[in-house]
């Protein structure tokens, strides 16, 4: 008797403290959130919205047209995630229904290699080798483009989609793939047509959580796209450069004084950057509840 | 084929531990790991304390100068400090670069004792800094020349102010309208938080005169000059600029005319000291009051001693 009670005592004291650690996480944020706020909502008492909603970025001297940037994440960001998914996807199904084992137990340490790669090594190498190749094979003025961007950010964006999907195609059960493999359907038939879209949803959240990296990620991004901040309308802007919103963040937070324009500027940005962030979870933990509600059946 | 086998099974095993269902060990576990999660943190407490002060004790004689700003001078500065720790073993020096306005900012909030600056303060920034109860004291302590580069294989030798002035605002877009090759001009500038940039915006682009034109929105805004150089090198369409002291020589420097009736001039040593070449600036370090003790011997010997290395770094020294 005596002996669970004094147990009771230390599971809720254990219990409790699990339970601050959790909460903070989520208060974190959201003082991280109203930090944003607090620093951001002033630019729009501070600068007319018809500046702020304008073409032409040019914070020295009060310019803060944000749509360059806002396009150009985007632009950068779809690109990146259009080549990211046929190729994380294929991985994803290699891995989990293809590869025999023991390559399988190779490939999968190595692919969470690629996700510990720092950005910077990525950027560099983006800068001095893939911008040039960008620039000759495709015969434009500059290597340093949006397309050149959506690359290394589709190669940062591949581990985390891969492994997201790789647990997707994983919780698919095996009964499916024996069905149909018993109905007479070909190994790729049955990859193709039963399994892959059995894991549907989880594909989707892989998609957005690798999208989500993507438009957050700064320091290759701000090395290999050129930073210009030109409005991504023409049909060649793919092969221009662009400037991104976390790549602004980052090249100007350091000269900025405190308190003026140009900084609550910056942080409306990150209130935009948030936002875009926060909505691509949001549709990614929607896809996860949808797929827990329907149990088993996919 | 045996070994596989042991090996597999050694897996399952940990696995199996892992996966215990039993609640008790799982308590235990849950225990465990807490309970040593909270010694560490207590271990880290108590042990990270007396360290601390230790280590203060033993940096006690020793003075750290904080010399922070502009990246065009953080190499200078670099060689400055080195050799001056030589000379004086007691002293010691701190560069970081960053950016002419990350050290003036510094300077404002009284967080380093010399700011590197490639631009003066702003009276504005003077006064943020004056507010702050701190008087910024300017020292010139060298020269820079802006060279305007490009790829080695670009046949233009030279382009006035107001050729260079019109391409950055983006009213030439081809080399072949200031003699060259039918390529389009890509335009290489730095951030807006470099001090090169100010001076390039104020001095060439705006020639001087007070006017509101800017950048063209298809300037590249490179974050380093380490990324002006690797496009330059690499790309036959670049047009950047960059300080002397940054410029390799597999790039190809423009001499620059001040009209197009005047002589055109590469930027060196001799023609930005006898104030021919037309983009030149001094290079500025700011204290905080009138320097005293080691900051001030460090100041003089920079002003006398210190000169002779700024020529090795591709500045212009001031005598």
């Amino acid at each position: 008797m005596k002996e669970s009670q004094r147990f009771r005592w230390t599971e809720f004291a254990i219990e409790a403290l699990i339970r601050v650690i959790g909460f903070s996480s989520i208060g974190f944020v959201l003082l991280i959130f109203l930090f944003l706020l607090r620093e951001g909502v002033p630019v729009f008492f501070e600068a007319p919205l018809g500046n702020l909603f304008s073409t032409r970025w040019y914070p020295t001297f009060d310019l803060f047209g944000t749509l360059p940037l806002i396009l150009g994440s985007i632009l950068v960001t779809l690109t990146a995630i259009a080549i990211a998914l046929p190729l994380g996807v294929a991985t994803a199904v290699f891995v989990r229904e293809v590869a025999p084992d023991w390559a399988r137990e190779v490939l999968k340490p190595m692919i969470e290699v690629l996700a510990g790669i720092p950005s910077v090594v990525l950027g560099f190498f983006g800068m001095t080798i893939v911008a040039p190749l960008v620039r000759e094979t495709l015969g434009v003025p500059t290597g340093l483009t949006a397309l050149t961007g959506a690359l290394i950010l589709a190669y940062m964006a591949l581990p985390t989609i891969i492994s997201v999907a790789e647990d997707a195609l994983d919780a698919v059960p095996k009964s499916y793939r024996d069905a149909g493999l018993a109905m007479g359907a070909t190994q790729w038939q049955t990859i193709w047509r039963v399994v892959v879209p059995a894991a549907r949803s989880g594909i989707v959240t892989a998609v957005m959580l690798g999208m989500g990296r993507a438009i957050g990620e700064t320091m290759a991004v701000m090395m290999v796209t050129g930073n210009a901040a030109r409005m991504p309308f023409t049909l060649d802007s793919l092969f221009r450069p662009v400037r991104t919103m976390t790549a602004t963040i980052a090249a100007e937070m350091g000269e900025v004084a405190q308190g003026s324009t140009h900084y609550h500027a910056l942080f409306g940005i990150g209130i935009v950057l948030f936002l875009l962030t926060f909505a691509i979870n949001l549709a990614a933990a929607s896809t996860i509840f949808r797929k827990r509600r329907r149990g088993g059946l996919r | 084929m045996k070994e596989v086998n042991v090996g597999k099974m050694v897996h399952q095993q940990q696995r199996y531990l892992l996966s215990f269902q039993d609640k008790p060990i799982r308590r235990f576990l849950c225990c465990l790991v807490i309970g040593t999660l909270l010694f560490g943190l207590v271990w880290l407490l108590v042990g990270c304390g007396p360290r601390q002060t230790s280590a203060a004790e033993v940096a006690g004689p020793a003075q750290t100068i904080e010399n922070k700003g502009s990246d065009t001078l953080v190499n200078l500065a670099l060689a400055w400090a080195e050799t001056y720790i030589e000379l004086h073993p007691e002293v010691r020096i701190s560069v970081t670069g960053g950016g002419s306005g990350t050290g003036i900012a510094a300077m404002i909030n009284g967080t380093v004792d010399i700011a590197n600056a490639s631009r003066a303060m702003k009276p504005e920034e003077i006064a943020a800094a004056e507010a702050n109860g701190i008087t910024p004291l300017e020292f010139t302590v060298a020269r820079d020349a802006i060279a305007v580069v490009v790829h080695p294989s670009n046949p233009v030798d030279g382009l006035t102010l107001q050729q260079i002035s019109n391409i950055y605002t983006g009213k030439i877009t081809n080399w072949h309208q200031v003699g060259g090759e039918d390529r389009p001009i890509v335009l290489l500038s730095r951030e807006s938080n470099s001090g090169t940039y100010v001076y390039f915006l104020e001095n060439v682009i705006r020639l001087g005169e007070k006017s509101n034109l800017l950048f063209s929105p298809d300037t590249l805004l490179m974050p380093s000059s380490e990324g002006i150089s690797t496009e330059v090198r690499q790309n036959p369409n670049a047009l950047g600029y960059d300080g002397l002291g940054y410029v390799t020589p597999d790039q190809k420097m423009i001499a620059v005319a001040q009209d197009a009736s005047g002589p055109y001039v590469l930027p060196s040593v001799d023609t930005v000291n006898d104030g021919s070449y037309p983009i030149s600036r001094p290079l500025y370090m700011y204290t905080a009051g009138q320097p005293n003790g080691d900051i001030k011997a460090y100041l003089d010997w920079i002003l006398g001693e210190g000169q002779t290395l700024v020529p090795k770094l591709g500045f212009v020294p001031l005598r």
